[in-house]
């Protein structure tokens, strides 16, 4: 069946990415639950795919809702009655669209309420009363209802606006009136918000993205979700929402263990939402996971934001010395064991990125994902798209998010479709031992911080060839909002 | 930390290679209720060193647990409580976990256990 999705104006990347999942998390059949099959979208006549509205085909009406009620990036989810690009087209198409589609809806003891919406414009609403009595052909029998109605109903409009207001190009009036089905609970961004959580870090992450996280991770009642950079658990919160057992480890035992007092910690965040504690924080190393040999397939998702080097830079055990690759790691005397605390070296991204993907190789189930973020540097406007691999995963979804004119982050979406090997763990070893050895070549491969910090060349070539650049630029860049 | 946790983790001090289980050290024990999810634990039994288990609940002055136990026992509800209460409620609060080869102490504090090795042990 298709239906006439309505996505919010906003983190265009990450819209059909999160419909997608949450397509297959809802999908009933077992065997389609680990298949990756991509949906089928439409797009209106002469619509840019930027654009808010979209067709796309879903199994059932049930699933539909499931899937628009789960998302954040939904407005609405509808059974399209008509469209056209006038009102006698719309009346026209309403009036063919099948009675037995439309009956059951307009029963006279129902209630109902049709709402109006418009994208790239506003109307009054006088004018949108007016709109609503121009619909007096469709036979509704029922009462209506404006506070809880049984039958919403959508009238939606968006036109050529003319000038490039920094929304994607319409080149015709187009009007939507359809059934509505169901919708984001965007209510959860306020009570979620990042200004009024107890506890912050520095990169905290935003509520609505770790929302699109877990929507990604395709997190369940049940399921275990693992944080390697748990930080103040903001991936971690998202997914305990969702009902996830949770578990989170960091290599800064600060964050993790005390926080800013008794009150004001990683377990009061959980606790400020009234959502059940994570099963496990531990202070660990990304680089040096404790787990038992044998230990293997035991997370259904792991979720996080590896530190990139730009806010917060990586951490890994060793002791600051063995950068220098010289000296021999520093002997800690008997008798300051206890108190003992190391200090470690810089993590560059790259390694990071590589124990991450051995990591989630080995302890995810065969067909948990792996969610994460990963930094790009912009150059003229195009990023350069090539994103780390592993054979035990396949990469389903990527969401770029523009953070500065320098870089972006992508959000990436793996499935593991194939089992660790020795081969695989012994291939991991060797990439290991090569880290080790050429440490301060990946330190500086992986060090992002210079390419989005550095000055930029523009301003040294004049003022003039900047204008005429930026000139050339079009105005509509999606991807900024 | 709770069991479950404990059943995870292993001393990767380098030269070590039989750091699991770890020995629990006790100091302060404390039971946190967990929302009772059988589907959970049904997963996650095949991935559970049992014995460890065992021993550790032992360690924590809970005995319900059997030495051996078959796949069979999931579909018992009684069984299901006591695994759920074992691996997910006992929590060792104030302690710390000793690495059975070395004797090292990796301390738990405020329910956290800190894994990180010194410099000399990487």
């Amino acid at each position: 069946m298709r239906y006439l999705c309505m996505f919010y104006h906003r983190l265009l990347d990450y819209r059909k990415a999160e419909l997608e999942s949450l397509a297959q998390l809802f999908a009933n059949d077992e065997e389609d639950q680990y298949k990756t099959q991509r949906l089928k979208w439409r797009l209106p006549l002469h619509y840019h795919p930027d654009s808010p509205f979209h067709f796309v085909d879903l199994r059932s009406e049930d699933v539909a809702r499931n899937v628009a009620n789960r998302s954040i990036l939904v407005k609405g989810m509808y059974e399209l009655w008509g469209e056209g690009g006038s009102y006698e087209e719309l009346e026209e198409a309403i009036r063919s669209y099948p009675d037995e589609r439309k009956l059951p809806y307009l029963e006279p003891d129902s209630t109902f309420k049709i709402n109006v919406d418009t994208f790239g414009k506003v109307i009054s609403l006088q004018e949108q009363t007016q709109r609503i009595h121009g619909l007096s052909y469709i036979p509704f029998k029922g009462r209506v209802n404006l506070k809880s109605p049984e039958h919403k109903f959508w009238l939606m409009e968006t036109d050529d606006y003319g000038v490039n207001n920094g929304l994607p190009p319409i080149v015709q009036r187009r009007i939507f009136f359809g059934r509505e089905i169901g919708g984001a609970d965007r209510k959860l961004l306020p009570t979620y918000q990042l200004k009024s959580r107890t506890y912050l870090g520095p990169t905290a992450m935003d509520a609505e993205i770790a929302f699109l996280m877990a929507n990604q991770a395709l997190v369940t009642p049940g399921k275990l979700v693992y944080d390697p950079f748990v930080g103040t658990g903001s991936i971690l919160i998202a997914a305990a929402h969702f009902g996830a057992m949770t578990m989170g480890a960091d290599i800064d035992i600060r964050v993790v263990r005390d926080g800013r007092g008794p009150d004001c910690n990683v377990w009061s965040n959980f606790k400020q939402y009234g959502l059940p504690m994570p099963i496990a924080l531990l202070r660990a190393d990304n680089n040096l996971p404790p787990w038992r040999t044998g230990l293997k397939e035991v997370f259904d998702a792991i979720i996080c934001d590896p530190p990139y080097g730009v806010r917060a830079g990586g951490r890994k055990s060793g002791g600051r010395k063995l950068m220098k690759g010289v000296v021999g790691p520093y002997t800690v005397p008997d008798d300051k064991r206890t108190d003992h605390i190391p200090s470690t070296a810089s993590y560059s991204l790259v390694e990071c990125v590589h124990d991450l993907l051995d990591l989630a190789g080995r302890m995810l189930v065969m067909g948990g994902r792996l969610v994460f973020f990963y930094p790009v540097v912009r150059e003229d406007d195009n990023v350069n798209n090539s994103f780390p691999e592993h054979p035990c995963f396949q990469l389903i979804a990527t969401s770029e998010q523009i953070l500065s004119s320098r870089y972006s982050r992508v959000l990436l979406t793996m499935v593991k479709t194939s089992q660790y090997s020795e081969e695989i763990a012994e291939e991991a070893r060797l990439k290991h031992k090569d880290f080790k050895e050429n440490h301060l070549k990946w330190l500086e491969d992986g060090n992002l911080h210079s390419a989005v910090f550095s000055p930029s060349d523009l301003q040294v070539n004049g003022a003039a060839d900047a204008k005429t650049s930026k000139e050339q630029k079009p105005k509509y860049r999606g991807k900024y909002v | 930390m709770r069991l479950l946790t404990h059943n995870m983790l292993s001393s990767n001090i380098k030269g070590v290679t039989n750091g699991f289980p770890l020995r629990i050290e006790i100091e302060k024990v404390v039971e946190k209720q967990v929302e009772f999810n059988p589907d959970f634990l049904k997963n996650m039994f095949p991935k559970i060193e049992w014995k460890a288990l065992v021993n550790a609940s032992h360690s924590m002055g809970y005995v319900e647990l059997p030495e051996e136990v078959e796949p069979s026992r999931l579909d018992s509800e009684d069984f299901l409580h006591k695994f759920h209460h074992a691996l997910l409620e006992l929590h060792l609060e104030e302690g710390a976990l000793v690495c059975p080869e070395t004797g090292r102490r990796f301390p738990v504090s405020k329910g956290i256990p800190n894994m990180l090795l010194h410099e000399d042990e990487v």
